[in-house]
């Protein structure tokens, strides 16, 4: 159907958009590239040269470096475990049919339209702060001795902060998988004599598998990006140093950019891993 | 999904659903609540809920104390022109995928979204560096720029699934009646894709008030939004509960708004259509 004169037209037009993302891609990657293999420390000395690989193997063997992937690896997957668990459970309980339907689907959305300095700041004051933060008048209340929470329990106030503004996205996504569910079959597996637990597992969780999944997959890229919510809470401190933290701090807090880069380099690669699987999925999407 | 259910049934639901949403939403409802407290009730144990002197002094204060005006123009023309622009790139773009597939479409829609993956702070150095030597380091114009390439993928991808729901045969049947281009694109297509371009630029907007890694980087006085005026709140001096509470619900009033609004396009955005 499309003629020459359009596909041309077609090309023109998709011109500006590929190729502002195309230097937006390139030109930053071959610097941080550029810059991973040489010493370059802008305010002692600037490029010193050509370096080889050693700011790679200096990042890994860095002492900061294997605390970070295991905080890494604790704050995403309790992310996920937090928002995979109970967003399947809330979209269920939400697919029920109730009153006001509509208001509560809004409330529990809500908490994603919260920019992260604000959700950062009100749990780390109005919450847990140790004297008076919310959480600090419940244990009293119940006699018991408020927990220090960003000092002695900071990766779990991290994984809470971050979880309570992921869960609505999961809870949405997962919702809106539940309800192209269809209830005629759940219907005949009800008056085959199935009962709930049973429907959940063998029908309703199979058929959202692929929800679950892209629900991970998106998640997990951007959990692993998330900086603002330890910017402005911990600042890195008491173990609370991902991977992307540290690499910030080396780049920008440290002016090692070298080094910074190196870890800017595994980053990319990490990130690529889980976006390969991503692409996958949405790729066969399209085809249909 | 309209299953006969027992109105006892439902009732429960009910109960057990509003609990939960209230106590997901209770940290948005007591930042509003604490944001027209005194500072010595809003530290009150124990705390109180709606029997206080209700005030607006924090809001005063918040406004003369911190020129909050600035940062709320910083936010709006950040967001909005970033966005506009992306739309103005994107919907040509969008448009020749959906209507004027290649072979290579889909290669490009998915090369567009990697560009989305890729971790800002790989490369915070590089951009940090460019506006440095350009000038443009806390400038308006570099974030607006900046904050368009980093929503372009999403804006591209809604509008690219929006467009793609626009039945081909109406584009044929213009141009059998010997509409131009350019007057298919404006009197036929502008008008059923309306909607679509509404909506993405509801959600794209949101995303980009709420941007934190690129806004907090590269911004200090002249071109900072709320999210880092908001971020100044986290070495405090003295009693100031109330007062960030007040400065918290102005950043985040709007966008909870419009984000009611954009529920359905934020589950078609985020997921790039492999959730419908």
């Amino acid at each position: 159907m499309a003629t020459q004169h359009s596909r041309s037209a077609a090309r023109i037009m998709m011109a500006p958009a590929v190729f502002l993302l195309l230097v937006w891609m390139l030109v930053p990657l071959c610097m941080t590239l550029w810059f991973s293999v040489r010493s370059y420390l802008p305010l002692r000395g600037g490029d010193q040269g050509f370096v080889g690989l050693e700011n790679f193997s200096r990042f890994i063997t860095s002492s900061a470096f294997w605390p970070a992937v295991q905080t890494t690896l604790i704050i995403v997957g309790g992310v996920l475990v937090i928002s995979i668990v109970l967003g399947v459970l809330l979209a269920i309980l939400l697919d029920q049919p109730m009153w006001g339907q509509g208001v509560v689907r809004i409330l529990v959305i809500a908490p994603f339209f919260v920019m992260p300095t604000v959700t950062a700041l009100v749990w780390k004051n109005m919450f847990m702060d140790p004297t008076n933060g919310m959480f600090a008048h419940l244990w009293r209340f119940f006699g018991a001795d408020p927990v220090v929470w960003l000092t002695d329990a900071s990766v779990l106030s991290i994984i809470v902060i971050v979880s309570w503004q992921w869960l609505p996205f999961a809870t949405l996504i997962l919702l809106t998988a539940i309800q192209s569910l269809d209830s005629e079959q759940l219907e005949a597996a009800e008056m085959d004599g199935a009962n709930p637990v049973a429907r959940f597992f063998f029908i309703a969780l199979p058929h959202l598998s692929r929800a679950i999944t892209i629900v991970i997959l998106i998640q997990t890229i951007f959990v692993l990006a998330v900086f603002a919510e330890i910017f402005v809470t911990t600042g890195g401190a008491f173990g609370t140093r991902t991977l992307t933290y540290l690499i910030y701090q080396r780049v920008l807090e440290s002016q090692n950019v070298g080094l910074g880069s190196a870890g800017g380099v595994y980053a990319i690669i990490l990130a690529n891993i889980v976006a390969i699987f991503l692409m996958r999925i949405v790729g066969k999407n399209l085809d249909n | 999904m309209a299953r006969a259910v027992t109105t006892q049934r439902k009732a429960l639901n009910t109960a057990i659903a509003w609990s939960i949403g209230l106590l997901i939403f209770f940290p948005i409802l007591w930042t509003i609540l604490t944001s027209f407290k005194t500072e010595a009730e809003a530290i009150a144990n124990p705390p109180v809920f709606l029997f206080f002197d209700w005030t607006l002094e924090n809001y005063a204060v918040v406004q003369e104390r911190s020129n909050y005006m600035r940062f709320l123009t910083n936010s709006v023309i950040l967001a909005g022109v970033s966005t506009i622009l992306g739309i103005l790139i994107a919907v040509p773009a969008a448009w020749s995928m959906a209507f004027v597939p290649s072979k290579r479409t889909k290669d490009i829609l998915l090369w567009m979204l990697s560009t989305k993956m890729l971790p800002a702070v790989g490369v915070l150095y590089p951009i940090y560096l460019l506006c440095i030597q350009l000038g443009v380091l806390d400038n308006r114009l570099a974030l607006i720029v900046i904050l368009m390439l980093i929503n372009l993928p999403i804006i591209v991808w809604m509008l690219y699934t929006y467009f793609r729901e626009i039945p081909g045969e109406i584009l044929e049947a213009a141009r059998m009646d010997g509409a131009s281009l350019k007057d298919e694109i404006l009197y036929v297509l502008t008008p059923m894709a309306i909607p679509g371009i509404a909506s993405t630029l509801l959600l794209n907007f949101i995303l980009a008030w709420n941007e934190a890694f690129w806004t907090l980087n590269l911004t200090s006085v002249n071109a900072a939004p709320l999210t880092a005026f908001i971020a100044s709140y986290s070495s405090p001096e003295g009693l100031f509960f109330a007062k960030l509470s007040a400065a918290s619900t102005m950043a985040i009033a709007p966008i909870l708004i419009m984000g009611w609004f954009s529920q359905k396009q934020l589950v078609r955005g985020l997921t790039f259509g492999a959730v419908k």
